[in-house]
């Protein structure tokens, strides 16, 4: 009875949606680096306001380097998902 | 479904209209619009390096008018500077002058003076002379009676009379 | 009030991606029109960000007024036997395989906007248990498709707009510009100054101007057709992966065509570095060469992927809970993620130029200014 429980919950088990974790986990992981850039460039900014434009722009581009990472995982991710 | 797997007719497509519109815009908008912004920035440049000129220009010919009219003030200074010495020089000399006729009038005067007193003693001494003669004459006359009388008189006479 | 709206966002967050999980199995494409059908987001939201062999205007259903009303365009494709080329109003809006249109002794089906041509002998499409076709295989696509078409129209739009600033800097005297063109102007100058002069260098920066502002414009330009939900806008061009693949393409092109010898030494072998090492990091290096584009092509793709798919989701929300109470939420979401994505698009395109200016000037550089 429950052994035939598992089975059937095992049948229905969309492995697509462990794909939706995977991409979820990398969402994290930029995440917290996006975080961490823009509060460094936040402090740097505060610190000399006369950098701002510099700063701005150098932190805009570490943050697409970050983002392209965690992008990479939600990427798999769909193909996880759509197969 | 196929969301991550690229179309080839997109692909074409992206490609054709990109490398038109590349082309295009190269040669109708990007060219003309750099080149004005440049031109433009090339102009402004150059107005700000002709106003840096025309400053320092300006700054150069403020330090000659500086320096001219340094020069004029001390060249001024200078004249009075000359003009005071020979005044001085022209009082100083004019004072000796006057100094020198002084004296020679002063010497002149004593001269005059001397040979004036001189002329006047031998005036006296005539006159003292005449009278003593006058005198003795009368005396003479007068103790020609009495020779006694006549010879002390002429003593005592003699006595007192002391030339200078 | 807050809380509660949290809690429905992630919600639709929870259900979007949960249902796109059974999306891959299921795929039932069946008219939404049809009523007792349950709504299905996730279905409108790839319907949406997918290509489209016509331009849907609006409405669902031609019975009812105000009447459906669907825009043709041209499909060509190229088969064995020739160029083929039709409406696609030739498939009365079937996208099941249902309606053939035949061509040069050939039949093509629209089987989930994918046009498929029948192998010889074929009646119909017979489909496996995924809902592929097992009797039909897809000719070379060139159709002009709804993303084709919002393509064409950014294109009309940057000539006319940049042909007109062009035509004013001529006009004046001093070499002013004046209307469009002033607006125009610091951004070009901005792409000059701030992304091809820092990172290409002053000697070489001019050869690359073109195509950075090419790119910019037509990148941004997209992405901005892309948020605006009516008519001939409201594609979904800039994230749609061909359409960055190209692009990722043409840039990684261009470096290795302007590359010079210091960059291909520096990469296959590092100087100043031990042996081992040295062979440790060439492979590294030449695998980084390829992840750069290919890094190039994911951001734009997700990030205007993404913006579409959120937008809808929360617009979808009004339909998964089917009450009206919901609506006023989402679209207030819906308005503060469009001004989000209003800034997103600019900063993405801006990103897409900066890093392709990056890795032109990383192939031009010499061996002095290391």
């Amino acid at each position: 009875m429950s052994l035939a429980l598992v089975q059937e919950a095992a049948a229905a088990v969309d492995y697509g949606a462990f794909a939706a974790i995977g991409a979820g986990l990398a969402a994290i992981g930029g995440g917290i680096g996006v975080g961490k850039i823009g509060g460094a460039a936040m402090e740097a900014m505060a610190r000399q306001p006369e950098m701002q434009g510099k700063l701005q722009g150098s932190a805009i581009v570490l943050i697409a380097f970050i983002e392209a990472v965690a992008l990479f995982g939600v990427v798999v991710g769909l193909m996880g998902v759509l197969g | 479904m196929d969301l991550i797997k690229p179309e080839i007719g997109l692909i074409f497509w992206t490609a054709l209209t990109f490398a038109i519109l590349l082309f295009v815009l190269r040669k109708f908008a990007w060219k003309p619009i750099l080149g004005a912004v440049g031109d433009r920035e090339d102009s402004i440049r150059k107005a700000l390096a002709e106003a840096e000129n025309a400053r320092k220009e300006m700054q150069n010919l403020q330090a000659d008018n500086e320096r001219i009219l340094k020069e004029a003030r001390a060249e001024r200074e200078a004249m009075l500077k000359d003009a005071r010495d020979m005044k001085n020089k022209i009082v100083s000399d004019a004072k000796e002058l006057a100094q020198v006729e002084a004296d020679k009038m002063i010497q002149q005067a004593q001269a005059t003076i001397e040979s004036e007193k001189k002329a006047a003693v031998t005036d006296i001494k005539n006159q003292v002379a005449n009278l003593s003669l006058e005198i003795a004459e009368k005396v003479i006359k007068e103790q020609l009676s009495n020779k006694d009388k006549q010879l002390q008189l002429v003593e005592s006479m003699l006595g007192d009379i002391k030339l200078n | 009030m807050q809380v509660s709206t949290f809690r429905a966002f992630f919600a639709i967050l929870f259900l979007s991606f949960y249902s796109l999980g059974f999306a891959a199995s299921k795929t039932a494409t069946k008219d939404s029109s049809e009523g007792d059908e349950p709504f299905n987001a996730s279905e409108l939201i790839f319907h949406h960000i997918g290509d489209s062999h016509s331009f849907h205007v609006y409405g669902s259903d031609e019975d009812h007024f105000p009447a459906a009303l669907t825009i043709p365009l041209p499909v060509i494709l190229w088969t064995d036997n020739g160029l083929v080329t039709f409406m696609s109003s030739e498939f009365h809006h079937d996208v099941d395989g249902k309606v053939m249109v035949e061509r040069k002794g050939l039949k093509f089906t629209n089987l989930h906007d994918k046009i498929y041509q029948l192998d010889a002998g074929a009646l119909a499409v017979t489909l496996d248990k995924d809902q592929h076709a097992t009797n039909a295989t897809r000719p070379l696509d060139f159709s002009i498709t709804k993303n084709v078409f919002s393509m064409f129209l950014s294109v009309a739009l940057i000539l006319l707009i940049f042909l007109f600033s062009a035509r004013s800097y001529k006009k004046s005297n001093t070499n002013m510009p004046s209307g469009i063109g002033r607006f125009m102007e610091p951004i070009i100058v901005f792409i000059r100054d701030e992304v091809a002069i820092p990172n290409i260098g002053e000697h070489h920066y001019k050869r690359y101007m073109p195509f950075l502002l090419t790119l910019f414009f037509f990148i941004w330009i997209n992405n901005v057709i892309g948020l605006i939900p009516f008519f001939p806008f409201s594609s979904n061009l800039s994230g749609n992966i061909a359409f960055t693949l190209t692009l990722a393409v043409i840039t990684f092109v261009i470096t290795i065509f302007s590359s010079k010898k210091y960059y291909w030494k520096h990469m296959l072998w590092m100087p100043g570095l031990p042996v081992p090492m040295k062979l440790f990091l060439a492979p590294i290096e030449i695998i980084g060469m390829f992840v750069k584009p290919i890094a190039l092509m994911i951001r734009l793709f997700a990030n205007i992927t993404a913006g579409h798919v959120i937008v809808l989701s929360l617009i979808g929300l009004i339909f998964i809970f089917e009450t009206f109470w919901v609506a006023p939420i989402s679209v207030l979401f819906t308005l503060f993620i469009s001004v989000i994505e209003v800034l997103v698009v600019a900063i993405q395109a801006y990103i897409f130029t900066m890093l392709s200016a990056l890795y032109f000037g990383q192939a031009l550089e010499e061996e002095h200014d290391h």
